[in-house]
């Protein structure tokens, strides 16, 4: 009963729950497409790459899902950073996708090097970030709405963009490997590549990662600026009240906000593994999914290491799977799910709390019962 | 001369089916924010109810031709966003849960389970894991074609529904018991309940009218494209510019109207730019266009919402003990 109390605990069990469930709500989907070879695919989700026999091969590819962690896990700081003040900021989606733009254009048009195009991605990121914050704080627009609309604003941009720097024959961008954007692939990891049988995607970002996951920790929890922010989350006008810039506050943290999710575009696309459809028709899924991991890790900076790893590692079981009977989609579906369930960790927090103050009202019940026993009978030893 | 009146007409003709998916969408938004629920799940009410009308013209469409046809499609439609809505309504009036993490879940949701459930269909039939969805023979009951002289305008029968809605959603907003109760639970919810209102109803009624108002929007969406439609592509923000709509509409029916107008304007320039030579001779990249709807809401929004005519208790769950 003890541990139920405790908050930790309370996120993790809530968490724990919203993944069971969705897992449950996506298997029941792949029994409906064909019942067949629903719980094979399901595993098949589940394992990701533990589905390959050869040691090495196992390896590689748990690198790659690190390599995919580490955006994820920016985008979801982003989203976090700025829910801690309370604002909501699904324009992280577009400040990851502006990102992209700066970082492929420097790196493949100008021919920046690394920290450089890194530098821009994060500045870019920033500056979509700080036009949701201004609009915010100055004009009183809803940041969900303005940060849709930025979205979209920043697709078309980074594909109007990146057509410059585009294979003549494809729709995709230069590869970053080639001569043109050696010079902003992000540093490899030497002995550490090894260990993940060469995989030359990992790079720097997997740690660096990590580590602003901590930091971000410890500004929130350790910081004077921290608790300014947390404070304007809680209750606006009551921060105002006590003399904190209000309005400051909002705009820096979108900015930071904004600037974690550009960050995340340059660790993902300067390790080369992926380029830029310039074709694309919506923005990537990457901010939308950070949201998930969010609400997934608690709120916790430490818990969405785990919970961005989660989620990316059953998006990668999906590409595993039959796709001649289901689509890879199914692990975007359990992931939406999850979301959705998170809606009720309040609920079920309550729930949990619920129950520790009955069974230790029960408690004091019990002993108040058992000690109006034993008083009674010492009254009656006194009369005697 | 009747080149241009020829571009004119296919640009009023993708304003007006624009117009009225913004017109459709914002007025259900306007009934859940009225009721004072924040409904940000517009865009996957909008695919889902999509999806059920496509899936209907999909296999009925060598059975059912003209008003049969319209109305089941409709039905189906309105049904599938009612039904998804639920969803919300559960979360966010039951459980007090966050209405903008779960209308983003909603969004999410609906783009998956529609590819997931469209892909399912496509394997079913050829075993080609495909995302497109082909009903244009259902499509053709909902198109008129209106011959002007020498030009042509495509009349699709979702011009009139949304008229007849806008006037529906007037009407019992602003004349009838039920409106101006539910209108009451999103400005005090606890001074209507004191007067005897059912809150939980009210706001269960304000949600599932949006959705069905969602439902009818999205399949009025992919109608605008033609015969066919690629689900994972969703409905491209319209939910949210529907939001805008509302916000600049200041959650009255008649200005939201306006409103629609407008911005339907603009995301018709997207579609027909190049046809125009007017706008051609400007020599400015598409991607200007593409950009356009999604630009002049942000400025829109800039100058309109600072003093804003949003239901009071909006977004705020509600809690009996609260007085």
């Amino acid at each position: 009963m003890k541990l139920l109390k405790n908050k930790t605990f309370q996120s993790l069990i809530s968490s724990l729950i919203c993944i069971i469930l969705g897992v449950l709500v996506g298997y029941i989907v792949l029994l409906i497409i064909n019942a067949e070879g629903a719980g094979k695919a399901m595993i098949t989700i589940l394992k990701n790459f533990f589905v390959y026999p050869n040691a090495k091969m196992r390896m590689e590819y748990f690198g790659t899902v690190l390599v995919k962690m580490a955006p994820l896990l920016m985008c979801s700081l982003s989203v976090l950073f700025a829910y801690k003040t309370g604002l909501f900021n699904i324009g992280a989606a577009g400040q990851y996708c502006i990102g992209i733009c700066a970082c492929l254009f420097t790196a493949l048009y100008l021919h920046w090097s690394w920290p450089l195009c890194l530098l821009s991605a994060v500045a870019a990121g920033a500056l979509f970030g700080f036009i949701v914050g201004v609009l915010k704080s100055y004009r009183n627009v809803n940041e969900v709405i303005s940060g849709i609309m930025l979205n979209w604003i920043a697709l078309y941009i980074t594909n109007s963009v990146l057509s410059l720097v585009k294979e003549p024959s494809s729709p995709y961008t230069y590869k970053l490997q080639g001569a043109r954007g050696k010079a902003a692939l992000l540093p490899q990891l030497g002995f550490v590549n090894q260990i993940f049988n060469n995989n030359k995607y990992i790079t720097i970002a997997v740690p660096i990662a990590i580590a602003v996951a901590i930091i971000i920790w410890v500004v929130l929890e350790k910081t004077k600026f921290g608790y300014e922010l947390k404070a304007t989350g809680f209750n606006r006008n009551a921060a105002k009240y006590c003399g904190m810039a209000e309005k400051r506050n909002a705009i820096l943290t979108l900015v930071i906000a904004g600037a974690l999710a550009g960050l995340g575009a340059s660790f993902y696309y300067q390790s080369g593994i992926e380029q830029w459809e310039c074709t694309a028709t919506s923005v990537p899924g990457m901010g939308f999914n950070g949201i998930a991991a969010t609400f997934l890790g608690g709120l916790n900076p430490i818990g969405t290491i785990f919970s961005s790893y989660f989620l990316q590692h059953i998006k990668e079981g999906g590409t595993h799977i039959d796709t001649m009977k289901y689509s890879a989609q199914i692990s975007d579906l359990i992931s939406s799910v999850i979301i959705y369930l998170c809606g009720f960790v309040l609920f079920i927090k309550y729930m949990m709390n619920k129950i520790t103050v009955k069974s230790e009202e029960r408690k004091k019940e019990r002993l108040a019962a058992a000690a109006s026993a034993v008083n009674s009978n010492e009254k009656k030893g006194g009369d005697r | 001369m009747l080149q241009i009146l020829e571009q004119y007409t296919l640009l009023l003709q993708y304003t007006l089916i624009f117009s009225s998916v913004l017109l459709l969408v914002a007025l259900g938004g306007c009934f859940s924010e009225h009721s004072g629920v924040i409904n940000l799940g517009l865009e996957g009410i909008m695919v889902i109810g999509a999806l059920g009308g496509a899936l209907f013209m999909y296999y009925f469409q060598d059975k059912l031709t003209g008003f049969p046809m319209i109305a089941l499609t409709v039905l189906t439609s309105v049904a599938c966003g009612v039904l998804y809505s639920a969803l919300l309504g559960v979360a966010c009036i039951n459980f007090k849960a966050d209405q903008t993490i779960v209308g983003t879940a909603l969004n999410m949701l609906g783009t998956a389970a529609a590819t997931v459930i469209v892909k399912a269909v496509n394997l079913a039939r050829d075993g080609k894991p495909s995302d497109e969805l082909i009903y244009r023979l259902g499509r053709s009951s909902f198109i008129k074609g209106l011959n002007f002289g020498e030009t042509n305008f495509e009349f699709n029968w979702f011009m009139a529904i949304a008229v007849v809605m806008l006037i529906v959603a007037y009407v019992v907003l602003y004349k009838t018991k039920f409106g101006l109760r539910l209108m009451s639970c999103g400005e005090h919810p606890q001074a209507a309940a004191s007067v005897g209102i059912s809150v939980y109803k009210m706001r269960w009624s304000g949600v599932l009218i949006s959705g069905a108002y969602g439902g009818l929007g999205g399949i009025c969406y992919i109608m605008a494209g033609g015969g066919t439609w690629h689900f994972s592509y969703g409905v491209a923000g319209f939910g949210f510019l529907s939001l805008a709509v509302m916000i600049f509409g200041q959650w009255k029916p008649g200005k939201i109207a306006l409103a629609a107008l407008l911005f339907g304007v603009f995301r018709a320039l997207s579609n027909v730019n190049g046809s125009i030579s007017l706008l051609s001779s400007l020599n400015l990249p598409p991607t200007v266009y593409n950009m356009l709807p999604y630009i002049v809401s942000l400025i829109v929004l800039a100058f309109t919402s600072k003093k804003s005519r949003a239901p009071k208790a909006e977004g705020i769950p509600y809690d009996k003990g609260q007085r």
